[in-house]
């Protein structure tokens, strides 16, 4: 069961089979197991819910009976509230998209109550044979909760969607808009030709060059290893895979689980009318470490998700349209700064700078 | 080096700052001979700007010597030659420069997530005026970098001096500009509303495009007389003494100005518009612009003419003559002067003779000397039209 919980399969969108070929190097069996494993954690969660609200009532209606079983002093009062927990864990799970949260208050839960039946262990109990086998039983259920919970909580978001076998096609702009955290959509036209706009994105190894959020990203096939800098200069990472990748159409990603940040988006290209060259359309959302709290704290810090990928956006244009990242007195810092120009040590410093030339 | 700074409303400083540095493979470094304070650098004066920060270099009209070349430049510009500098910072390759449009280019404005949330989309940047326009430092100093120099700077020729070229940098291609997009034909009669620098340019400038009768509007004696005796104006109008649309319709035989320039912006007097900064979200406008002028060459132009606004404006408007505007059909052209297409045909016109543009300067001062230019130029003290400075 431990190596099943570790092991991180490599996957490929199952909504895209059609387009391109499969990553041969994908572990087809892993990538079964992922997907019943997802079932499974699901479906104990549910069970766990509805076992918590039936517990919990029987807590609030017996209580008497209860304390009777287990062999404990008979404290209505103290069951009544603790049935009272077991109903609102019961219905957090049951409720929510993401119960993991929930589940792991179970955890807690769980906690209180043997360190409460471990307090009637000792040999005062008159009754300690049933308060063992009580205890037993709730070590049983702890073992199931923490399952799942680290089972829940170690999927992204998409991981949910990983595990409607037969969900359906879900289009880049569903997997970006039915997620959680700071959404952000932004378009330029470039007045460079599709090939060479799709082309210079495709390598995710320019985005760096442009991207001025990005220390870099290294490419593994259809993976890559994502660092980026997050609010109050903090260093992230994350893993991401190609989701789609339509040749001068479209390009979707999405991060996978255990990196810091969860991302996913999409970029889209199209000829733009006349000889305008090529439109490209971004929309992604991200949740900062530190999750909407972070981003609020980027936003004192200057940079708002919005500011950053229409910056990032425009620098793209910059480097396709005149070689190189335009910079003016003050852009070369993150942070608010006088309009005039930097002292040698504050350029040396700085992260944006760069003069890099060209694609050409 | 020493620049002049601005340190907040009605503050401007000049300090010690570092030199500045080659960012952009196409920069130039430039050794400023001349300069100059603008009517729109009050705006930033008066805190009429979001944006600004304190410690940011003011100005956009500057002249003179490369000193520093970037690696990108090949060959067009080199250290030692002589250059007026245009004020939008354009890259040449964009859609906007492509057609003409450079102080709307789409590369050169890296806060262009700022503008766009004022103004739609971002315009070009510009030297000196606020982050809005990308905090770039400006040129009321010693030494300017100067972006993309093989785009904008334009070579001096022998034999002319600073005072005839320099405002080629901004307000005499702004003037020029202002009475192109009136479209003169034989004929016509003009009327421009503010006879500061750039009026006194648009006058000039409606002249040499052949307008027949051209009227001045301003309160003040000395610059109506500057209008009349140097820029051409055949008639002029004090309007603290006359009631202006009434004395238009009597000059022009009831019919109204084929088309009206407006070269006074949001500083109309008599208005008290205020901005709000903010930084995180869009800059809210308090108290709109109550655009005096604007509103008056409405209502004087005649059915079918043109409006021609050069005047700057920043954020919204309040009780704006839609009705007339859209009921007598008139044309409404407007925008930053797109400097860099005027600058070679009047350097000729310069070097032809048909004018000179230093008629308009009436004070010259040392760099130092600046907070006291602003002071002048902003009371219009001392009968200040145009102020000139010197590194």
């Amino acid at each position: 069961m431990a190596t099943q919980l570790e092991s991180r399969p490599e996957t490929v969108g199952f909504e895209n089979f059609e387009y391109g070929e499969p990553d041969r190097r994908q572990n087809e069996a892993g990538y079964q197991q992922t997907r019943s494993q997802d079932g499974n954690a699901e479906q104990l969660a549910r069970f766990l819910g509805w076992f918590s609200i039936g517990l919990g009532i029987a807590e609030i209606v017996a209580p008497t009976q209860l304390a009777e079983m287990i062999g404990v002093e008979n404290k209505p009062g103290v069951f009544r509230l603790m049935g009272i927990r077991e109903i609102g864990s019961g219905i957090a799970i049951l409720s929510q998209e993401q119960p993991a949260g929930a589940v792991w208050s179970r955890v807690a839960g769980d906690m209180l109550d043997l360190a409460l039946l471990g307090s009637q262990l000792d040999s005062d109990n008159p009754e300690r044979q049933k308060t063992l086998a009580a205890t037993m039983s709730v070590l049983g259920v702890t073992a199931v909760d923490l399952y799942t919970a680290k089972s829940l909580s170690q999927q992204s978001n998409w991981g949910r969607s990983r595990s409607r076998v037969n969900g359906g096609r879900r289009s880049p702009r569903d997997m970006v808009e039915s997620g959680s955290g700071i959404k952000v959509k932004t378009a330029v036209t470039i007045g460079r030709p599709i090939g060479e706009v799709y082309g210079f994105w495709r390598n995710f190894e320019n985005l760096p060059r442009f991207m001025s959020h990005l220390l870099s990203v290294e490419v593994d096939g259809r993976r890559s290893h994502w660092t980026a800098v997050g609010p109050a200069n903090m260093q992230v990472e994350w893993d991401a895979e190609t989701v789609e990748d339509r040749p001068e159409e479209l390009i979707s990603w999405r991060s996978l689980p255990g990196g810091q940040v969860d991302t996913a988006g999409y970029v889209r290209f199209r000829q733009a009318p006349g000889n305008r060259g090529t439109e490209v359309v971004v929309e992604m959302r991200y949740d900062p470490p530190g999750g909407v709290v972070g981003a609020s704290i980027a936003k004192l810090f200057g940079e708002s998700g919005q500011e950053v990928v229409t910056r990032d956006l425009q620098a793209f244009k910059n480097v396709l349209e005149t070689g190189e990242v335009v910079h003016s007195d003050s852009s070369i810092y993150t942070r608010a700064h006088p309009a005039r120009p930097p002292e040698e040590k504050e350029l040396e410093k700085s992260r944006l700078m760069n003069t890099e030339g060209a694609v050409r | 080096m020493r620049a002049n700074c601005w340190e907040g409303k009605k503050k401007v400083r000049v300090e010690q700052v570092p030199d500045p540095k080659i960012l952009n493979s196409r920069d130039a470094i430039v050794r400023i001979t001349s300069t100059a304070i603008c009517g729109s650098d009050l705006h930033l004066f008066n805190a009429f700007v979001p944006t600004m920060e304190k410690g940011d270099i003011l100005g956009h009209e500057f002249m003179g010597e490369v000193v520093e070349t970037g690696p990108g430049l090949k060959g067009n510009l080199k250290v030692g030659d002589r250059v007026v500098v245009p004020f939008p910072i354009a890259c040449g390759s964009c859609f906007s420069c492509q057609k003409g449009l450079f102080s709307v280019c789409e590369n050169t404005n890296p806060n262009a997530w700022l503008a766009e949330k004022m103004f739609g989309h971002a315009t070009a940047g510009i030297f000196g005026y606020s982050h809005l326009t990308g905090g770039y430092a400006g040129g009321q100093a010693e030494f300017a970098r100067v972006p993309f120099a093989d785009v904008g700077p334009l070579k001096v020729p022998e034999g002319l001096t600073d005072e005839q070229v320099l405002f080629l940098s901004d307000i005499f291609p702004t003037g020029y500009m202002g009475a192109e997009m009136c479209d003169i034909q034989g004929g016509d009669v003009i009327a421009v509303w503010g006879a500061g620098p750039v009026g006194q340019f648009a006058i000039a400038s409606a002249k040499m495009l052949g307008a027949e009768r051209i009227i001045a509007i301003d309160r003040f004696d000395y610059r109506l007389r500057m209008a009349r005796e140097k820029a051409g104006a055949t008639d002029t109008i004090n309007y603290e003494d006359i009631n202006v649309l009434e004395a238009l319709k009597e000059m022009t035989g009831g019919r109204g100005p084929d088309a009206c320039i407006d070269a006074v912006g949001l500083e109309a007097h008599g208005h008290t518009a205020m901005y709000a900064y903010d930084r995180a979200k869009q800059a809210m406008m308090l108290e709109s612009d109550r655009p005096i002028a604007l509103r008056e060459t409405i209502l004087a132009c005649r059915p079918g003419g043109i409006v021609s606004v050069i005047g700057v404006y920043g954020g919204l408007v309040d009780k704006f003559p839609m009705g007339a505007v859209m009921n007598k059909g008139l044309t409404i052209k407007t925008g930053q002067c797109h400097v860099h297409r005027y600058m070679r045909p009047l350097l000729e016109r310069i070097q032809r003779g048909d004018i000179d543009p230093s008629f308009v300067i009436t004070h010259r001062l040392q760099l130092d000397e600046a907070p006291h230019g602003y002071d002048i130029f902003n009371n219009k003290e001392d009968e200040c039209v145009k102020v000139v400075l010197k590194p």
